[in-house]
């Protein structure tokens, strides 16, 4: 008889303990990522423009207020319209024959095919190799004296093109890096979409008498139409942001004048991010940088909503 | 038919070529690049090649910390995404759609942006030099809590949630006993895309670390940016550091595949 209230109580605070554990864990659980976000990936990009109205470096302690001048002064600089025109240059050198690519490969996968497991295995080689080791790679194939791409060139004519130094030939060289590393990822998520669409429609075209390409145009394309616009939107925000290829293609073709940094001796392939690398971490120049960061994050805005745009009128319908 | 094929094997040829010919010229002596036309054969100077990469960089402490690193982000990522991806997949709370809708849109989010101000977080911190810069901002993302939310809501039945639930298991309790054992596959797949990415990071360690204490990728880029262009240095370290990844990659590629193809169909 004495135990019964003390059973009641018990239960009773099991009960709370019950209500408790029901309604916190599950935000519990899902607060590491809100909190490491908002630490190590929100709070910086609201702080870059924080420190992009002050005359902010490494070496003063004080970080004098200035509005606008950052800004205004950039406006001016040339080296960051040379860094835009890159960015945007190589931007659509590498992604535009990227994407039709891997769309055409996808569409070559997405068949009953004999190997398939290693076909799509090859495809997905190059994302798996560093870009440390895709840039070393590429540098020597690119190289202009003993380079194998001048040497399979030469066979058509062609001088021994020192690749890094033009402008066209050196954006080329790095996009063509850029492709060799993601166009087989994106075709793979092309096929992940393709796998969806259902079989009969191009069992019906092909007794219709549709071409393979007339099939692409007519089915894949319009049928797959979020997975691409999508993917255009995620390489778009990539391509804005391409730092490491420039970088390390300026280290490893000499970085003769002006250090790597520079992106080639008259900045001939220094994307924007590049340019705040340039500013931030070898100039240590904190305010100048960051505020080259707020313009640059106008730009990936401008461009992936014009890709949106265009994107969304991909069509053909099923007519 | 046959047109698929040949164009496929192409595609495969210069997917796996320039891997290749970075092999044959880590095995070379630098004077064999000079030759017209280039060696296409592996020749006998590997391992002498890797040894000064050993003399030229601290590669071995590159390695040890390059496996600190992608082993820790890995395994916190697997238990944060599985941890989420529970939460997100079968548990009621509220505001969850929205919360799993910003955290699909954080992926947008150009955070590259940030760097300069996440280096002076660091600097505050003192984590600049050191493998906590690496790893503390890395222990989960949306990627991952994405991949498991998805996964966990195909493949873990409610049934065996509420079972445990009647057998007086607390949620926690049934994270361990229920939904561990069902998330193991995909955390694997998971886990091995993580430690391939943590390995291949480059841009973040080359701004926080010192060339000193470096991972691999920045010693990698130490020995490739010398004032002499030493390609047979750069590719026989490129070799050591990247390429047993890429290996693994073509032995476990299956499982790897079918988990990028089922975290990527978003639309």
């Amino acid at each position: 008889m004495t135990s019964l209230p003390l059973a009641v109580s018990r239960r009773r605070r099991r009960g709370v303990r019950h209500t408790l554990d029901m309604r916190v864990s599950p935000y519990a659980y899902v607060a590491p990522f809100f909190l490491l976000f908002c630490a190590f990936g929100l709070f910086p990009l609201i702080y870059t423009a924080w420190v992009s109205l002050h005359e902010w470096t490494l070496l003063s302690d004080e970080h004098a207020f200035v509005g606008l001048d950052n800004f205004s002064t950039l406006l001016a600089d040339g080296y960051f319209w040379n860094a835009t025109f890159n960015t945007l240059s190589i931007g659509v050198l590498s992604t535009v024959p990227q994407l039709l690519l891997a769309i055409w490969l996808g569409h070559l996968l997405n068949r009953r095919l004999r190997l398939q497991t290693l076909f799509r295995i090859s495809l997905l080689l190059p994302n798996v190799t560093s870009v440390v080791a895709v840039v070393v790679i590429f540098s020597q194939l690119f190289g202009r004296d003993f380079g194998m791409i001048n040497w399979v060139l030469s066979w058509f004519g062609a001088g021994s093109i020192d690749w890094a130094a033009g402008t066209a030939t050196s954006h080329i060289a790095l996009s063509t890096m850029i492709m060799w590393r993601w166009t087989g990822y994106n075709a793979l998520i092309f096929l992940a979409a393709m796998q969806a669409v259902p079989r009969e429609l191009y069992e019906a075209a092909t007794i219709d008498g549709a071409s393979n390409f007339t099939q692409l145009r007519k089915i894949t394309i319009p049928m797959i139409r979020p997975t691409i616009i999508f993917v255009v939107i995620v390489s778009t925000i990539g391509a804005m942001q391409i730092i490491a290829e420039p970088l390390l293609f300026g280290a490893s073709t000499g970085g003769a004048g002006g250090g790597a940094a520079s992106g080639g001796p008259d900045r001939q392939f220094q994307t924007l991010a590049l340019f705040v690398y340039e500013q931030g971490f070898t100039k240590f120049d904190f305010g100048y940088a960051s505020a080259a960061s707020w313009l640059m994050f106008l730009v990936v805005v401008v461009v992936a909503g014009i890709n949106y745009l265009l994107s969304r009128r991909v069509k053909g319908g099923l007519t | 038919m046959r047109l698929r094929y040949l164009t496929l094997t192409a595609v495969a040829f210069f997917s796996a070529f320039p891997l290749y010919y970075s092999v044959v010229v880590a095995s070379r002596h630098n004077s064999a690049l000079a030759e017209v036309p280039p060696p296409l054969l592996p020749g006998g100077n590997f391992f002498a090649n890797v040894s000064r990469v050993f003399d030229t960089v601290p590669f071995g402490l590159a390695l040890l910390n390059s496996l600190i690193v992608a082993g820790s982000i890995s395994l916190a990522v697997m238990f944060f995404s599985t941890l989420a991806g529970f939460a997100f997949a079968k548990l009621r709370f509220r505001g969850k759609n929205i919360m799993l809708l910003i955290t699909v849109a954080t992926m947008m989010v150009p955070t590259q942006l940030g760097i300069i101000p996440l280096y002076l977080l660091m600097v505050k911190l003192e984590w600049t030099g050191t493998n906590y810069a690496l790893i503390v901002p890395a222990l989960v993302n949306a990627f991952g809590v994405f991949f498991m939310t998805q996964y966990l809501t195909r493949a873990l039945p409610t049934e065996l949630l509420e079972a445990g639930r009647v057998d007086g298991c607390t949620t926690w309790g049934l994270f361990w006993h229920v939904v561990v054992p069902v998330a193991r596959p995909a955390a694997a797949v998971l886990g091995m895309l993580t430690f391939m990415s943590a390995w291949n990071d480059y841009f973040w360690p080359l701004v926080v670390l010192n060339p000193d204490n470096p991972t691999v990728q920045v010693a990698l880029s130490t020995l490739a940016s010398g004032y002499v262009n030493d390609y047979v240095l750069g590719l026989a370290g490129t070799a050591v550091g990247t390429l047993p990844l890429v290996l693994v990659f073509a032995l476990l590629g299956k499982q790897i595949i079918g988990g990028i193809m089922q975290g990527a169909v978003k639309g």
